[in-house]
């Protein structure tokens, strides 16, 4: 008798699931296009959440042919750099580092090797640098870069493998250790393996390093995108942590770039060109400001925002490390020094 | 005897302990953290455009994994529980493959096969074809880690279970297909209900293998794991907590349904375990 009873049951299943799936798939295909889809690092969410609308009304107030949204893709930006060469489809990549971007055109015919040269300062619409957020107080004390290696000092930085973040306090630190020993290898990798030692984790990605110093309470000293360390004051109130200026830091220089061979393919290149031109105008270099990116136009943004940003010494990339062509593979290349310095539990 | 009780009580005790700091304690802080700042939040968090679009790719990436991993499932067990053959060892061992092997490994493999730098990638872009970063993609992943759920609930039962049945109805003239859906499937059912609700809460909960075929494209290819991690990165933990609640709220569905299935049919379940 039970041989029948399978079957209504069974059956009804079926159906539910057969009709559900239906629903969802038609649901799912009344989109409509022309979206453009924004793979960027891992800490410009906030700031591109507010530049996409600010873009998306003045590009449809212009266009006939409108924009229906940007899509973000967040991640460390190595990783984000790997996603796009393995086939994830950007229209703009706009990422932590030149050598992220570089890895795109150099392993994939989807970007002109001249991308960097296509828009102002760089291509890179604002910049920002490394700075050290601490515990309110500043209990153990940390000042500048040679507090970071005392024994006893917990340092949170993300992994230099997949961040673009990591890479920049990597070489911050390398460059205040070049200046401090006076270009004395020996010593500069000693301090280099020192500070790593004081690392307890690393995060595949900033905000995921950010996570773990504020809402899991790991770590003494966080080394920090300054956009992040002031992000983390805003989220959590001035009264759980403070930010600490080093003597020597880096000057960061995030850039963007349309895929040529994306754009192309989807029909999307003047809408893309368009956003990116978007962010050397007057009101998104404002937003940038106010989401604590340093501006290329200081003018255009609102003064309390610009009188937040400390002064402090600068090293470039090209003038410290002869560009990312250089130090990539120099520094976290397979066999570089990162690995020959890095000694996870030692 | 007395010794006995107190061993028993003592080891009651303990599980129960383990089970509410674990289990009870760590569900109901996510319905706490969830609903912090009131309903009207929880249900303005949930209806964020992204966090529906990730809702319902979770569910329609389930919708796609059971039945294939039904199919899948009943046609492996078949052979491992009815039949005699050379590599028959080996079947059992790659039905368990996914055991064993690391989600993130589940989901490189498929970049390395269907990426644009991969062995099937120009391919793929020759016929316009997106399958990873794309839906395709994270239902190959989940279909991956879900696959020997079914399989592994329905060898040691059909195992037990032997060929006799079937031999009878097709002594009495009944067709192949006909035994399977009078004779066989009947037979499995229960066993086959406990997989695909096992396999159905781990297609909604993976999120190692998806995250890396995913491409993160927030409305479009997040799945609520991915989802959870995006807004709880983003310091809007409520929104976090609604959408894992909701989450967790599907799993305490799955357990209720079956539940629900035992009791409504336990003399056929008990039934069943007497063969």
């Amino acid at each position: 008798m039970h041989q029948f009873a399978i079957k209504p049951l069974l059956g009804r299943l079926f159906a539910t699931a057969a009709f559900l799936f239906c629903f969802l798939v038609a649901a799912g295909g009344v989109r409509a296009q022309t979206m453009l889809l924004n793979v960027s690092y891992d800490p410009t969410r906030e700031l591109y959440r507010e530049i996409n609308a600010a873009f998306i009304a003045e590009w449809n107030a212009a266009n006939a042919k409108k924009i229906t949204g940007i899509r973000q893709s967040h991640g460390g930006s190595g990783s984000q750099a790997r996603a796009v060469i393995d086939g994830l489809n950007a229209d703009v990549v706009t990422l932590a580092l030149a050598g992220d971007i570089d890895a795109i055109a150099s392993r994939t015919t989807k970007l002109a090797r001249d991308w960097q040269t296509r828009l102002p300062n760089n291509a890179s619409p604002y910049t920002s640098t490394i700075v050290f957020l601490v515990r309110k107080g500043n209990p153990k004390g940390v000042k500048d870069w040679p507090d970071l290696v005392k024994p006893g000092i917990q340092v949170i930085t993300p992994n230099p493998k997949t961040s673009g973040g990591a890479r920049w306090n990597y070489l911050a630190a390398w460059a205040y250790a070049e200046r401090a020993f006076n270009k004395d290898e020996a010593k500069v990798r000693a301090y280099i393996a020192n500070l790593l030692r004081n690392v307890p984790v690393l995060d595949t990605a900033a905000r995921g390093a950010t996570t773990t110093f504020t809402q899991r309470g790991i770590g003494d000293v966080f080394i920090a995108w300054e956009n992040e360390a002031f992000l983390a004051l805003a989220e959590f109130g001035a009264d759980k942590f403070e930010i600490v200026v080093p003597s020597l830091s880096i000057l960061a220089e995030p850039p963007v770039a349309a895929v040529d061979g994306n754009v192309d393919a989807k029909g999307t290149r003047a809408e893309a060109e368009a956003y990116l031109r978007f962010l050397y105008t007057p009101k998104a270099q404002a937003i940038i400001a106010k989401n604590f990116y340093r501006p290329r136009q200081p003018e255009h943004a609102d003064p309390k925002d610009i009188a937040k940003f400390p002064n402090l010494t600068l090293v470039t990339i090209d003038e410290a490390f002869g560009g990312w062509a250089k130090a990539q593979p120099a520094h976290f290349g397979d066999g570089g020094t990162f690995d020959q310095l890095y000694k996870p539990g030692g | 005897m007395r010794e006995g009780a107190l061993a028993r009580r003592l080891l009651i005790g303990l599980a129960l302990t383990f089970l509410t700091l674990f289990l009870a304690l760590p569900l109901a802080i996510v319905f706490v953290e969830a609903l912090t700042r009131g309903w009207q939040a929880y249900r303005a968090a949930l209806a964020d455009p992204d966090s529906i679009a990730a809702i319902r790719l979770t569910l329609i990436v389930a919708a796609i994994a059971a039945p294939i991993n039904i199919v899948a499932g009943i046609a492996g067990a078949w052979a491992i529980a009815k039949y005699e053959f050379r590599g028959k060892s080996l079947l059992t061992s790659l039905i368990d493959l996914p055991f064993s092997v690391s989600p993130v490994i589940a989901g490189l493999v498929y970049v390395l096969l269907f990426g644009a730098q991969g062995y099937f990638g120009p391919f793929l872009k020759s016929q316009g074809l997106q399958i990873i970063f794309a839906l395709p993609g994270i239902v190959l992943a989940t279909l991956f880690v879900t696959f020997p759920f079914i399989a592994r609930e329905l060898i040691p039962h059909m195992q037990s279970l032997g060929n006799a049945d079937e031999e009878a109805a097709l002594t009495l003239g009944a067709s192949p297909w006909r035994t399977f859906l009078m004779v066989t499937l009947p037979n499995i059912k229960w066993s086959l209900l406990y997989g695909v609700l096992l396999c159905n809460a781990r297609a909604m909960g993976e999120f190692g293998a998806v995250a890396v075929v995913s491409g993160k494209i927030r409305g479009l290819t997040t799945t609520m794991p991915l989802q959870i991690e995006i807004l709880y990165n983003e310091y809007m933990g409520v929104a976090a907590f609604a959408v894992a609640s909701l989450l967790a709220l599907l799993a305490l569905v799955t357990l209720a349904a079956k539940t629900f299935l035992e009791w409504r049919y336990a003399d056929e379940i008990a039934a069943m375990r007497r063969h």
